[in-house]
């Protein structure tokens, strides 16, 4: 029997706002506990939460980087749980008029191209962070009211490599729009996923199960797998699926029973009295479009049609906002498009990965990196030589000073080379009369020489015409 | 009376806010919830049709703050009126986890 997967995404991101989203408190991290938190975060009586404006924009930013519509009238729901990492009770969110609905991401597995639907986008508050001990638990309010975004994907990812190509997709535009760094490792993008699947031409959906604990988009990938898996192994042995909701074993790589879902939730959401309705103009989305970064994908074609950069480099420069802004930026100070582009993948990555830094976090500059390439192009330094002043430039250093101090200067000017080559020549009459008699190595040798005599700095490629034209003499 | 909640909605509704309820307390609020819920019947009466849902009662729109932070420091304050704290942190009975998020 062939079955056919349904997988949905619920994506959490957080926003780097300065401020919660209905309280000036800061939002920041690693601060003393509870150190960032007012009356209004604490839920007490009588306090009167405010909506923080850039919230509202960065959820319009998000919606027309998701291709959203952006619902003109909306506003916030309560709903209502009881846990200690929510003082109020309830959590402000949206239910009924979510900021956004029906967006689309194009997504690329196997070569093949496909839009999944957004089903909706809303804006809300983040709760506080519990730690567990023995004997008592400890309540850290510093996350409560952190703006978020909810991304509901809509039932159209049929596979778990879809689901992956979803969420790169999707952290790179959001990524792009700036209004949130989106990683999952810490914390600032999480992923609940379900799944179900049915007979090929079933027309209802299979019953569906949770997956928890997928802290990487690795993780996504391989335990929706493994519960695509066993789903199959339980329907083809004549079982039932329950809902459910299951934990992915990071060990083992498979999913376990948490708990079983009895009815449905219950959260009696009604609307939020405390904070009016909000309006949204065509205006001032319109506003927001116009400042909007520009996107990977038509970066990606920028790159391709006017700076004859391949896909493939193309795609890589375009990985994150940071890097696509380094490559413009260098690119505008003169540097070679495919050089600039060849060092960000090349050199740049692997020094990032090597100090497990991100590129805004280094003292490399785009004036610096296209400094050092305008060297090689005008043949100041060998590629050779560029080694040394790359890691000069991951110091800070400026890359004409370091060439100058280190006198790190190719040797091009022929009238200085051709005295060189003449004695070299001298030198070495086997040579000549071995190239005389068609042997090409001895060219190789020459060169040796010649790069000996002026202790590596000659200019290779200017040496080579040189030497030939004397050779041929 | 047609009854408009019977006891286990009861018992449902109290689990949610946390409470547990003996049988005479149960018995008591039913009747006492179903009495309320009769009164808001009333509202029943009005002819909404074609009347766009209400979200809000005020007619303010649009109240919004820069985003500015502003840290009025009043986590001292707010944990020594905490029953119980350590560190900084609240100190709560341990949390048994049964949160859906």
């Amino acid at each position: 029997m062939n079955f056919k997967t349904t997988i949905g995404l619920e994506v959490h991101v957080e926003l780097k706002t300065n401020s919660k989203i209905f309280s000036p408190s800061p939002v920041e991290f690693g601060d003393d506990p509870n150190a960032n938190t007012n009356v209004i975060d604490w839920g007490y009586p009588g306090v009167l939460p405010t909506t923080n404006k850039g919230v509202v924009k960065s959820g319009i930013m998000a919606a027309l980087a998701l291709h959203a519509q952006v619902e003109p009238h909306t506003h916030f729901d309560r709903k209502n749980y009881f846990y200690p990492d929510n003082p109020k009770a309830y959590q402000i969110t949206q239910a009924d008029k979510p900021i956004a609905h029906d967006g689309w991401i194009e997504i690329e597995v196997d070569g093949e191209k496909k839009r999944v639907g957004i089903a909706e986008m809303h804006i809300e508050e983040d709760a506080g962070k519990n730690t567990h001990e023995r004997d008592y638990s400890y309540v850290d309010l510093n996350r409560q009211g952190t703006p978020l975004i909810e991304i509901v994907s809509k039932p159209e990812i049929a596979s778990p490599d879809e689901a992956y190509a979803y969420l790169e997709a999707l952290r790179q535009r959001i990524q792009f729009t700036g209004i949130s760094d989106v990683k999952m490792e810490e914390g600032s993008m999480r992923v609940d996923v379900n799944i179900s699947i049915r007979p090929e031409g079933q027309k209802e959906y299979g019953t569906k199960t949770e997956l928890k604990n997928l802290n990487s988009f690795n993780y996504v990938r391989k335990g929706l797998a493994f519960e695509e898996q066993r789903q199959q192994r339980v329907l083809m042995s004549g079982g039932q699926i329950q809902q459910e909701t299951r934990r992915f074993d990071e060990n083992t790589g498979q999913t376990i029973l948490m708990r079983v879902k009895e009815g449905s939730d219950d959260y009696r959401y009604f609307p939020e009295p405390d904070l009016p309705a909000l309006n949204i103009s065509d205006e001032w989305i319109n506003e927001i479009g116009s400042e909007m970064p520009e996107m990977p994908g038509s970066r990606r074609q920028r790159y391709v049609n006017e700076l004859g950069l391949t896909d493939y480099d193309a795609m890589v420069v375009t990985q994150t906002k940071e890097m696509a802004d380094f490559f413009d930026e260098t690119v505008k100070l003169g540097a070679d498009p495919k050089s600039a582009a060849n060092y960000l993948q090349g050199d740049v990555n692997a020094f990032l990965n090597e100090q497990h830094a991100d590129l805004q976090d280094t003292q490399l500059t785009p004036a610096n990196l296209a400094g050092m390439i305008n060297l090689i192009t005008d043949g100041t330094i060998s590629s050779k030589m560029a080694k040394k002043v790359f890691k000069a430039i991951t110091q800070g250093k400026e890359p004409k000073a370091f060439v100058e101090e280190k006198g790190l200067v190719q040797l091009s000017d022929p009238a200085k080379l051709q005295p060189i080559i003449d004695s070299v020549l001298a030198d070495n009459q086997q040579s000549i009369d071995d190239f005389n008699n068609g042997k090409d190595r001895a060219v190789g040798y020459l060169v040796g020489q010649i790069m000996k005599q002026t202790h590596g700095k000659a200019n290779p490629q200017v040496v080579n015409k040189l030497l030939i034209a004397s050779l041929k003499k | 009376m047609a009854s408009r909640i019977d006891q286990d909605q009861v018992q449902h509704v109290a689990s949610l806010a946390k409470l547990s309820l003996n049988d005479d307390q149960l018995k008591y609020f039913t009747t006492q919830l179903d009495e309320i819920i009769g009164l808001f019947e009333t509202l029943n009466e009005v002819d909404t049709e074609g009347i766009e849902p209400t979200s809000s009662v005020t007619d303010q729109i649009n109240v919004m703050r820069e985003d500015v932070a502003d840290n009025w420091g009043q986590h001292a304050a707010l944990l020594a009126n905490a029953p119980e704290s350590e560190n900084g942190y609240i100190r709560v009975p341990t949390i048994i986890d049964e949160s859906e998020d």
